[in-house]
């Protein structure tokens, strides 16, 4: 299985009949620590994931043993949305809302700290020690 | 089967009903010398590893079998830990 994040969506009209009022989401696999790699795929989403989240997608015909896809013509489903990684005491938050929550005021802080660069930089020198 | 060091866990509380009360692990597979080998990936664990641990699993279709009669949505399970390997060197 691999991680993966939601970045966006497929309609599609004409399709195979076993695919009708499914989800497809187009997601962008990503590294336990956010960092995407490979290329895109579409995923049928079987647990009402969104725009942003983190998911857990498996491929191959392991995919039609999601809940619903029995006999579906599919090879990538998403099975779960990852609220947490951890890895060799690294923690990484995944919550997809909460992760755009996060970034918001992030982007903010950049705008404000883009004139005052030097004193950012010297906080960030500054908080080590503490 | 392939190698792999297990080197972190998956949180995730909305998943698939056949996936519950089972543990995600995130894996890298390794090569014969113990390194690093491929792209890390997510696992069910069907053994009880944990952090740290050197396991084998299996990829593909087969990979929910260790969980009959359950069916879990999975591609990539692990089936075993491994205490040692020996290989010949060079080969």
């Amino acid at each position: 299985m691999i991680v993966a994040k939601i970045v966006g969506t497929v309609v599609a009209t004409r399709k195979d009949e076993r695919l009708v009022s499914n989800k497809l989401l187009v997601a962008r696999p990503i590294d336990p620590f956010g960092k995407p790699e490979g290329n895109y795929l579409v995923a049928v989403d079987t647990v009402d994931a969104g725009f942003g989240e983190t998911v857990l997608i498996v491929s191959g015909s392991s995919a039609r043993m999601a809940s619903g896809m029995k006999d579906c013509p599919v090879d990538a489903a998403i099975v779960g949305i990852i609220d947490t990684i951890h890895v060799a005491g690294f923690k990484t938050e995944l919550s997809g809302q909460a992760d755009e929550r996060a970034s918001e005021p992030t982007r903010a802080e950049r705008g404000s700290r883009g004139p005052a660069g030097e004193r950012g930089g010297e906080s960030e020198r500054r908080s080590p020690p503490e | 089967m392939q190698l792999a060091r297990v080197i972190g866990e998956v949180v995730s509380t909305i998943k698939d009903a056949n996936l519950s009360g089972v543990k995600l692990l995130v894996l890298q597979p390794v090569d014969a010398a113990g390194a690093n080998a491929g792209r890390t990936l997510v696992a069910l664990d069907s053994v009880g590893a944990g952090v740290g641990e050197h396991v084998f699993f299996v990829r593909g279709r087969e990979a929910a079998f260790p969980f009959y009669p359950s069916e879990p949505p999975t591609d990539a399970s692990i089936v075993g830990i491994v205490d040692h390997w020996d290989v010949e060197a060079g080969s």
